[in-house]
């Protein structure tokens, strides 16, 4: 016999857990017992949010299933943004949750909480476990939802009485996992790829729109040679920025709101647009009915649902991206001659940079700029929310799948550190590097200490304006300037970190961008640099609410 | 916009119809009837789902009660031969001879059961599809109806052919 939370632990083992993400309490003391001797390392946060962010970010740069641990009540609900945030961008996370005795539920007992009703909506599936003996079941389905199909948070709940249960040992665990209501499609279907095939054949003007579903399936190097082969660009949604290298010539980097011009005008220009992994968000496509107006859509995309739900697609493939990429590349026996396009896009991309005000002041788009041509794309950057973020989409030049770690579909703020805590553990062989705001790294900001505790080497990069400086960006636009409640009071975060024992610079000149940057890269443990950009900077270009993705604002020309 | 009847055949498990519920008032989607019960497999339960929609949302709710892990198969019945029922319980007033005899004509009518007999009321059990039903109740209401409840629609597909999990 043995109890159900060295059942628990046996289960994840088997999963090839190494890491947990946790914050111990009262109900699930029995399953921090059996952690305290186990091979499995648990990293202790400082609030529940960042252990399933940091699950998160583990999973965003690995590719493995990340797992955080709260206990029942409080502990459970501070996960509930961070499951909310892996949900939207379909990350693979097992959130377990210690939850108060069976013979108690529903009783408004002592940090009780209906975690299972709380998460519904912003879960993939979740199990509250009422017998011990299915634990082993549900962990292996749990991962196995959590990882196939679309990938997606699922959460276990563990009441107490479950956990310090006995359960016979030696049951054998079933090897694979079959169930009858869950059986995504990996294959296209071959007659829909060879209408797309023939619609690609015949494009004058094709465009490829990839997100964040090629590198969830990672299929980069089939969308490398897929486009390479028949010659057609590619944009990359805010999700998709790495999936192929950001220097490549058929390259035109960011579509949607913040967009660079070339890629918008593109869209809206294609003839053929090919989907790939994206679910036309409307920060994307601003007003629907004008995204891509002249185009025949492909829509590639392993979750049905997605497919014709906010834009009317014209052939349809359901099935994994990379599956799909391969059949296309196996099946193509011509493409279009796209000679003429490719170089009325290089026109655009000469005639549209990217670009800011060069008159010797700090500007946030500098600074990303520097650390892009400093980590060469050896790193990962992972951002906050806000400006920051959009500086770090648009001027970090991304080479590679899962270097690039946002909070895309739910923008949560505090989202930047604990993630990249996540992503540390996941490769411990690369630089992290967390681009942050003023006001998201406040949100967070006592993950300092498990940064501390655990000496990480995270480097923390903060673009300080001292303002929300996107929602000032609105007010400034839209309304009127009026700032109301946008401004941040200074803060002195080289002194907050040092009281958690992490060193730091403030640097307020451009001259001391690089050199920053470089000591911060060289210390071996973690590090803050405070940069004082310019405060009223915008990010641009822009396209306003309600507008079609080519009428933007803020554009610059050469 | 018109009413498709969707059969949903999901696993017998706790939380179920909260899932499907659920997801239906998230995403905005409107139920007009809703009826769960146990099936032909002791394991599953069936739900008869009326939603109001265009197409383009039918097909939506579709793909997604199909992506709720616990749903096993949705089949849009409006779109083939199925049967429909519902069945409601009316009371009505009947407080003269004339009223009584009237309504139980009515009753007789629309093969209407009368399930309850009082000093000064009727009640009806009545089974149907929805125009029946919504017929019965127009009629009874020069009468006075004191209280109607009417049950979600159930459906199955005529013939041999079955709402089946693909496995
Ligand atoms: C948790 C949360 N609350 C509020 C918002 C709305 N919001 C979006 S960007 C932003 C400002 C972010 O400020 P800061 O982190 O300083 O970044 P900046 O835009 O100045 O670079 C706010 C408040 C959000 N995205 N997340
Ligand atoms: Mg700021």
């Amino acid at each position: 016999m043995k109890t159900g939370a060295r059942t628990l632990i046996e289960a994840l083992q088997r999963e090839g857990v190494d890491t947990i993400f946790g914050y111990p309490g009262g109900v699930v003391l029995p399953i921090y017992d059996e952690l305290y001797d186990s091979s499995i390392r648990h990293i202790l946060v400082r609030h529940e949010q960042a252990a399933a962010h940091a699950a998160d970010g583990y999973a965003r740069a690995s590719g493995r299933v990340g797992v955080c641990l709260a206990t029942s009540g409080p502990g459970a609900c501070n996960l509930v943004t961070g499951i909310a945030t892996a949900y939207m961008d379909s990350i693979p996370v097992v959130a377990l949750t210690g939850q108060v005795p069976t013979a108690l539920l529903g009783n408004d007992a002592f940090q009780e909480s209906d975690i299972t009703g709380i998460t519904m909506p912003v879960t993939k599936h979740n199990y509250l476990v009422k017998d011990a003996a299915d634990i082993d079941r549900v962990v292996r389905e749990a991962f196995y939802i959590a990882r196939t199909g679309r990938p997606g948070p699922v959460l276990i709940d563990l009441p107490k009485d479950v956990t310090t249960s006995q359960v016979k040992a030696g049951t054998p665990v079933p090897e694979t996992v079959s169930l009858r209501g869950y059986q995504p499609t990996y294959q296209g279907h071959v007659r829909q790829i060879d209408k797309a095939l023939d619609l690609i054949a015949r494009a004058e003007r094709p465009l490829i729109y990839a997100g964040g579903g090629v590198v969830l399936s990672g299929a980069s190097a089939e969308l490398l040679e897929f486009m390479e082969t028949a010659a057609i660009p590619v944009t990359t949604t805010l999700m998709g920025l790495g999936a192929v290298p950001g220097d490549h010539p058929l390259c035109l980097g960011m579509l949607g709101m913040h967009g660079t011009q070339s890629a918008n005008y593109a869209v809206t220009e294609c003839d053929v647009l090919i989907a790939v992994g994206v679910r036309f968000d409307d920060r994307v496509t601003g007003r629907i009915e004008t995204f891509a107006p002249n185009a025949a859509i492909v829509h590639i995309d392993i979750d049905p649902a997605e497919i014709g739900k906010n834009k009317k697609v014209d052939v349809p493939i359901v099935g994994d991206v990379r599956a799909v990429l391969q059949a296309l590349l196996r099946r193509m026996q011509k493409h279009g001659d796209t000679a003429n396009w490719v170089s009325r896009i290089n026109a655009w991309k000469a005639q549209y940079p990217l670009g800011y005000g060069d008159d010797g002041h700090l500007r946030p788009q500098y600074v990303v700029e520097q650390l892009s041509d400093i980590l060469k794309g050896e790193g990962v950057i992972v951002s906050e929310v806000g400006q920051n973020q959009m500086w770090t989409a648009l001027y970090y030049c991304f080479r590679k799948p899962r270097t690039w770690i946002t909070s895309g579909g739910l923008g949560t703020m505090g989202y930047g550190l604990p993630a990249a805590i996540g992503a540390h553990y996941a490769r411990p062989d690369m630089p992290v590097v967390d681009v942050a705001g003023d006001g998201s790294i406040q949100m967070n900001i006592q993950e300092f200490g498990t940064v501390a505790q655990y000496d990480i080497p995270v480097k923390v990069v903060i673009l300080n304006n001292m303002y929300l400086g996107m929602v000032r960006q609105w007010q400034e636009l839209f309304y009127d300037r009026r700032y109301s409640y946008t401004e941040l009071p200074p803060v002195d975060f080289v002194k907050i970190a040092n009281a958690y024992g992490i060193e730091g610079i403030t640097v307020g000149e451009k001259d001391g961008v690089r050199e920053a940057i470089e000591a911060a890269l060289a210390a071996d443990g973690p590090f803050v640099l405070d940069f004082r950009v310019e405060r009223e900077e915008n990010v641009f270009p822009m396209v306003p609410a309600g507008a079609a993705i080519n009428e933007m604002i803020g554009v610059r020309q050469r | 916009m018109k009413p498709h009847t969707l059969s949903v055949l999901v696993e017998n498990r706790a939380g179920v119809l909260s899932r499907v519920a659920g997801m239906f008032s998230r995403r905005g989607f409107n139920i007009e009837s809703l009826a769960v019960g146990t099936c032909e497999e002791p394991d599953m339960s069936r739900i008869t789902i009326v939603v109001n929609g265009d197409d383009g949302v039918v097909e939506q709710v579709m793909k997604q009660t199909n992506k709720l892990i616990d749903v096993i198969k949705v089949s849009d019945l409006t779109q083939r031969e199925s049967v429909e029922r519902e069945l409601a319980l009316i009371k009505v007033a009947a407080e003269t001879g004339p009223a009584r005899a009237e309504i139980l004509q009515i009753a007789d009518i629309f093969r209407a059961l009368v399930v309850d007999v009082g000093a000064k009321t009727l009640v009806l059990q009545v089974t149907g599809d929805t125009g029946k039903i919504d017929a019965l109740e127009k009629l009874l209401r020069q009468y006075g109806i004191k209280e109607f409840v009417r049950t979600g629609k159930i459906a199955l597909l005529r013939g041999a052919k079955t709402v089946k999990s693909s496995k």
